[in-house]
């Protein structure tokens, strides 16, 4: 696939070598009510990064994801976004400053068409021009896309929605971007074209942090790796490294 | 009278005041639509825009010296009702804002049953601030228009069939107001968020959208159309008072639920369906029978089609 890139911000509002880490995460402690679901989470990504957090139904995943979008707001710790604090702002404060996800189960607006989906993903943006170039790239890395503009959402097929989704994101303009389980209730084939594209759309300069119950997949495409167990942190380190770890293989990637 | 003109009379009379109702039913239905609460209070808002627009009226001619405002040149009148419209809108719009902020807000992520008794609250301190403004008993608002017969003094046909200006006006202020809402939530940025918003609130911050700020131009927009709606009731039916609301809010929660709630175009399609079926019951049963043909109507379609007409299109959360 030879897209053009997907976004690189013309002027940065923050040189990017101010701070190494694209987005940090320290000692995170986030509550549903008076349910303790993040016990203190502390991971980081890097510019240009794909790491990955993965895990099993429960353990805190998408918490951990609705926590940095803003969505839900931690207890303790702090979230920073190339050194500054983002944990206190509302979703779409953070939207702005270059944090865009495609939540688990999609959630796209089942009842407008794809181009408005698409729309929406670049609400907050104000710049007619490159909100257009960014249209223009999206549906090149998704060309199915394309034929569905007029369609409504909710009459996609499950990959076609999980494109829509990230492509949805991408309208962001994201420095980075937050993908909970785009594998998931895919068939193989689907996930193979999915993982290709988010390589693809990492290689265009979005730094990404992916979500996966699907381990095996995503340890291949990222560089590093986390795995979350019931709102803890048990283990992060290069992709390779997990792989070969015993617990990892017997956990999560099905080898005993 | 010969049948068809019977039957275009009460169509007539049914789609002036289905105008009114649809107008306050939109209020119900987009508030409903975004955030999933019957705003008990809007038929009281609609009650606040009838007396705004009394203000104006009464107010009005009294800087020119003159106790009633018809005896005035016929532009100044105009102005006058146009005057008391705008007024309406611009105070229901701001007091509708303000509701959600003081009211509704901070509950939004209570169990539902908080919100709507918060808004039962809302509607019972409205009613009150509409009988300390104005007083317990009905006024008289001033007949503004003129008495015209379209169909004999305009149109120069001969027919028993009444149609006043004050019906056209009625159904020409109430039809681009709900066009012109139509195509803003269609067409619009803000538009597009609110529908956005009410079917996924979650996503739709994740996408950038403020979600406070979009509930707060709902309610704006709910607040403008049952400000319309009151200087519409007040100019056409020439009375206000502050018990109005309980039942012209009824009657529009009637229609929002029956053309499906959190639907705009049910609530069009409610709203005039109400109006038709109150003119047909006020000539072929009796007035006084009118509300118990209405709600009658409403058991029916919650037991029957308790999504209502276009009831499909209701929030769904994935």
């Amino acid at each position: 696939m030879s897209a053009p890139a997907v976004t690189t911000p013309a002027a940065p509002r923050r040189a990017a070598s101010e701070s190494p880490l694209a987005l940090e995460l320290r000692d995170v402690h986030t509550y549903y009510g008076h349910i303790h679901a993040l016990k203190g989470v502390s991971l980081n990504v890097q510019h240009g990064e794909i790491v990955t957090l993965i895990g099993a139904n429960g353990a805190g995943k998408t918490t951990t994801l609705r926590t940095i979008s803003g969505v839900l707001h931690p207890r303790q710790g702090e979230v920073l976004l190339q050194g500054d604090r983002i944990d206190k702002l509302a979703p779409h404060q953070i939207v702005l400053r270059g944090v865009c996800q495609s939540p688990e189960g999609r959630r796209i607006f089942s009842r407008m068409t794809v181009r408005e989906n698409l729309e929406m993903g670049a609400f907050a943006r104000r710049d007619a021009g490159a909100i257009a170039a960014d249209f223009d790239r999206v549906l090149a890395l998704f060309p199915r896309l394309k034929e569905r503009l007029a369609q409504k959402g909710g009459t996609l097929s499950g990959g076609e929605q999980q494109m829509l989704a990230i492509g949805r994101a991408l309208m962001s303009s994201p420095r980075v971007l937050l993908l909970d389980e785009p594998s998931m209730g895919l068939a193989p084939m689907l996930v193979e074209t999915i993982f290709t594209t988010i390589v693809e759309i990492n290689r265009q300069g979005v730094t990404v942090l992916l979500v996966e119950q699907n381990a095996l997949m995503a340890l291949n495409v990222a560089s590093r790796g986390y795995v979350l167990e019931t709102g803890r942190i048990v283990l992060g380190g290069p992709a390779q490294e997990l792989q070969r770890n015993e617990q990892v293989q017997k956990s999560y990637l099905g080898i005993e | 009278m010969q049948i068809q003109e019977e039957v275009l009379q009460v169509l007539l009379i049914g789609i002036a005041n289905g105008a009114i109702i649809a107008l306050i039913a939109l209020g119900y239905t987009l508030v409903y639509g975004i955030i999933e609460l019957i705003n008990f209070a809007h038929g009281e808002v609609f009650m606040i825009g009838t007396m705004a627009a009394l203000t104006i009226v009464t107010w009005v001619p009294s800087l020119f010296g003159v106790k009633q405002a018809f005896t005035l040149p016929g532009p100044i009148v105009a102005l006058i009702v146009l005057g008391s419209l705008v007024a309406a809108m611009v105070t229901c719009a701001l007091l509708n804002v303000v509701v959600e902020r003081v009211a509704y807000r901070r509950l939004r992520a209570a169990p539902k049953l908080a919100p709507l008794i918060s808004a039962i609250g809302v509607s019972f301190v409205l009613v009150n601030v509409g009988l300390l403004w104005k007083g317990p008993s009905q006024l008289n608002f001033p007949d503004l228009l003129p008495q015209v017969d379209i169909f004999r003094d305009w149109l120069g046909i001969n027919t028993l069939v009444l149609f006043t200006f004050k019906d056209l006006l009625a159904i020409v202020i109430a039809v681009p107001l709900m066009l012109g809402l139509h195509l803003f939530v269609q067409h619009t940025r803000l538009g597009k968020a609110m529908r956005a918003t009410a079917q996924d609130r979650d996503a739709a911050s994740m996408m950038g959208i403020d979600i406070n700020l979009t509930i707060a131009l709902t309610f704006l927009l709910g607040g403008a159309l049952a400000g319309a709606a009151g200087a519409i009731n007040g100019l056409y039916n020439n009375s206000a008072w502050a018990f109005q609301g309980f039942r012209g809010g009824l009657y529009a929660f009637t229609a929002a639920v029956m053309g499906g709630i959190g639907n705009l175009r049910g609530a069009y399609i409610g709203g005039m369906a109400i109006g038709i079926v109150a003119a047909i019951s006020d000539r072929v049963i009796d007035a006084r029978w009118t509300q118990v043909v209405v709600f009658g109507l409403l058991i029916l379609v919650l037991i029957f089609k308790p999504t209502g007409i276009l009831g499909e299109e209701t929030t769904e959360r994935a």
